[in-house]
């Protein structure tokens, strides 16, 4: 166990220096000195800011001492200032990590029960009636434009019936507190929570019938039938753990492609999160910012992919014993 | 052949096809810029037959749009993917070829490309560069070639141990005749049946890009449709509603085709899990 976090956090120490040495580079590659692209860019630096880039960056050093002195800042959890908004980089991403989490949090555990569940009735009859259904479904799911699915929800259930709010995160102006306001936060949550998880229970439908499929035609299923367990014992006491470790995997490895996903969702319903802040970011021309954002969803997702081997590991003893014969 | 009656496969085709004919006859059926005013704005589809999709709020031709997007999103959506297929098939079967130091250091670039959101990127990428169609595509491509990397690092790790490999090599065949004659014409179908799925990413997120106002600004596309249709969304949700439905249709046509092609030829691995 120690063994497997130890190689997490060498992931997570070898990504944060990639991203911060990919940073380097992005803003090098800029036309001009890194001082004058940052603040034009921008079009709001005072001339004290642009001295102030100047000495941070050391532009007077040669390339490398430049570099090695911007990946020391980044480590040191100095990631510059934000002209749109004029405050730390740093300070403004861990202010709006709460609202994308909240967003993320909700839609995935809900996408993957729902996926599940309609995995499970697919793999029943393979190539059946239902499944044929829930296929064309799914394959639609996945190919509407998330940030489209998102505006035609708002037409449908915040314009012609206006159930729900189209926007925010609370409602700033009824002033509500303690669990009126949680209430009301889940009221705001419902729209972009249903477009996040359209997309992904069509995903994970798909990848549950996949993984389904395949085992239950195994062995150890037969064995299980052939002692007579009823079907309903079969899927759930038997196949079902064991078709959720590789759609776990899939989980780990495609949490970067949902908080890509969170940018424009969060865009289409003012939702102040990351990738809120990284639209403003680019609106603004913020590259300070954005490369911010970038270095941060990278550490969500080694985090995310840390939980989800912990998860296995739960959930398959093979994996366990493995990781305990190669600790000891 | 009859294994080639597969139903989604002969839909995706036909819809694919018109999708293509759309946009080589966007310039003969709409002379003209398709941002130009036509009509009057606020024209819902079927009240003027001269526009039959209607016009959007500054009264340009919807359906001049939506031919005139086809050729953006079909050429983003090959182009990017042309670029993810180079650098994935390239790293892949540099990886599964020679393994070692080589596979360990290429294997820790494409886990990083894989950490950091690739829509992210992509934004990153155009916004630093500017907005054209060329950003667009290059930016796409260095950030989606991470699943076909995997693929065919897979496949090239089995195939390297096959027995014709092990006899051509025996041969004194050169490590290039081996990668591009021996192992990468035996690794095609997977490949290829991938390649519907990375043109409906590329297609997807350009849409997404365009939406977000990060389109090239000189040509209309599906994505920037929408976005504009956005600003008109209580009183005439139809003009982020028809471009949005033509984007679902192609990629949809895209999935049909991949997933048809993947069942007909190989029922082996698919880049959607990868």
């Amino acid at each position: 166990m120690i063994r497997r976090l130890l190689t997490h956090l060498l992931r997570l120490v070898f990504i944060v220096l990639a991203i911060a040495v990919l940073n380097f580079a992005l803003l090098k590659s800029l036309p001009g000195d890194l001082a004058d692209v940052v603040a034009t860019e921008s079009g709001a630096a005072s001339s004290e800011q642009v001295a102030e880039l100047r000495e941070r960056f050391g532009l007077g050093r040669s390339v490398p001492a430049q570099l090695a002195s911007y990946v020391g800042g980044v480590l040191r959890g100095d990631l510059g200032m934000s002209f749109r908004f004029g405050e730390p980089v740093a300070q403004l991403v861990l202010g709006r990590l709460p609202a994308t989490i909240t967003l993320v949090g909700l839609a995935l555990p809900i996408s993957v029960l729902l996926g599940m569940g309609l995995g499970m009735l697919s793999a029943r009859r393979p190539n059946g009636l239902v499944d044929a259904a829930l296929s064309l479904l799914s394959t639609l799911g996945y190919s509407a434009p998330m940030f489209w699915t998102a505006l035609m929800l708002i037409v449908a259930f915040g314009v012609k019936q206006p159930w729900f709010p189209v926007g925010g995160i609370r409602n700033v102006t009824a002033g509500y507190t303690g669990l009126r306001d949680l209430v009301d936060v889940l009221w705001h949550l419902v729209l972009p929570t249903a477009t996040l998880s359209i997309y992904y229970v069509a995903i994970y439908a798909r990848l549950y019938r996949a993984s389904l499929i395949e085992q239950l035609a195994e062995d150890y299923i037969r064995t299980a039938r052939a002692k007579g367990a009823r079907e309903g014992r079969v899927m759930f006491g038997h196949a079902l753990r064991n078709a959720t470790l590789p759609v776990l995997t899939m989980l780990g490895l495609q949490s970067s492609a949902v908080l890509g996903g969170s940018i424009v969702i969060e865009t289409v319903f003012a939702w102040p999160g990351l990738g809120q802040l990284s639209f403003e970011a680019v609106r603004s021309r913020d590259v300070q910012l954005l490369l911010g954002v970038l270095l941060l969803s990278g550490i969500l997702v080694v985090l995310t992919n840390l939980l989800v081997d912990l998860l296995q590991t739960r959930l398959d003893p093979r994996i366990r014993h493995r990781s305990l014969g190669a600790s000891s | 052949m009859k294994r080639l009656l597969h139903p989604p496969l002969i839909l995706g085709t036909i819809v694919l096809a018109g999708v293509v004919v759309m946009a080589l006859l966007a310039q003969r059926l709409f002379p003209g810029d398709p941002m130009d005013m036509v009509a009057v704005p606020f024209t819902w589809p079927g009240q003027d037959e001269t526009v039959p999709l209607g016009s959007d709020l500054m009264g340009r031709d919807l359906l001049a749009g939506i031919f005139h997007g086809a050729r953006v999103s079909l050429l983003v959506g090959a182009s990017a993917a042309t670029i993810a297929l180079t650098i994935g098939v390239t790293i892949g079967a540099i990886s599964g070829f020679y393994g070692g130091a080589a596979d360990a250091a290429l294997g820790r670039i494409t886990e990083f490309f894989q950490t950091i959101p690739a829509f992210l990127l992509a934004v990153i990428l155009v916004a630093i560069m500017r907005p054209s169609i060329g950003t667009i595509i290059l930016a796409l491509g260095i950030s989606s070639w991470t699943g076909v990397a995997r693929l065919v690092r897979a496949e090239f790790l089995t195939l390297r141990e096959r027995e014709f490999v092990r006899a051509s090599e025996a041969l004194g065949a050169s490590d290039l005749h081996l990668i591009t004659r021996e192992i990468l014409p035996n690794a095609l179908t997977p490949i290829l049946a991938s390649t519907g799925i990375l043109v409906a990413q590329a297609i997807l997120s350009e849409a997404g890009l365009s939406f977000l106002g990060l389109g090239d600004p000189n040509l209309i596309s599906w994505g920037s449709m929408i976005g504009i249709g956005r600003d008109a969304l209580r009183t005439g949700w139809y003009m982020s509603a028809i471009p949005g439905a033509a984007i679902m249709l192609t990629v949809v046509a895209l999935n049909f085709l991949s997933d048809g092609l993947h069942a007909v030829l190989s029922p082996r691995t698919s880049l959607r899990n990868a």
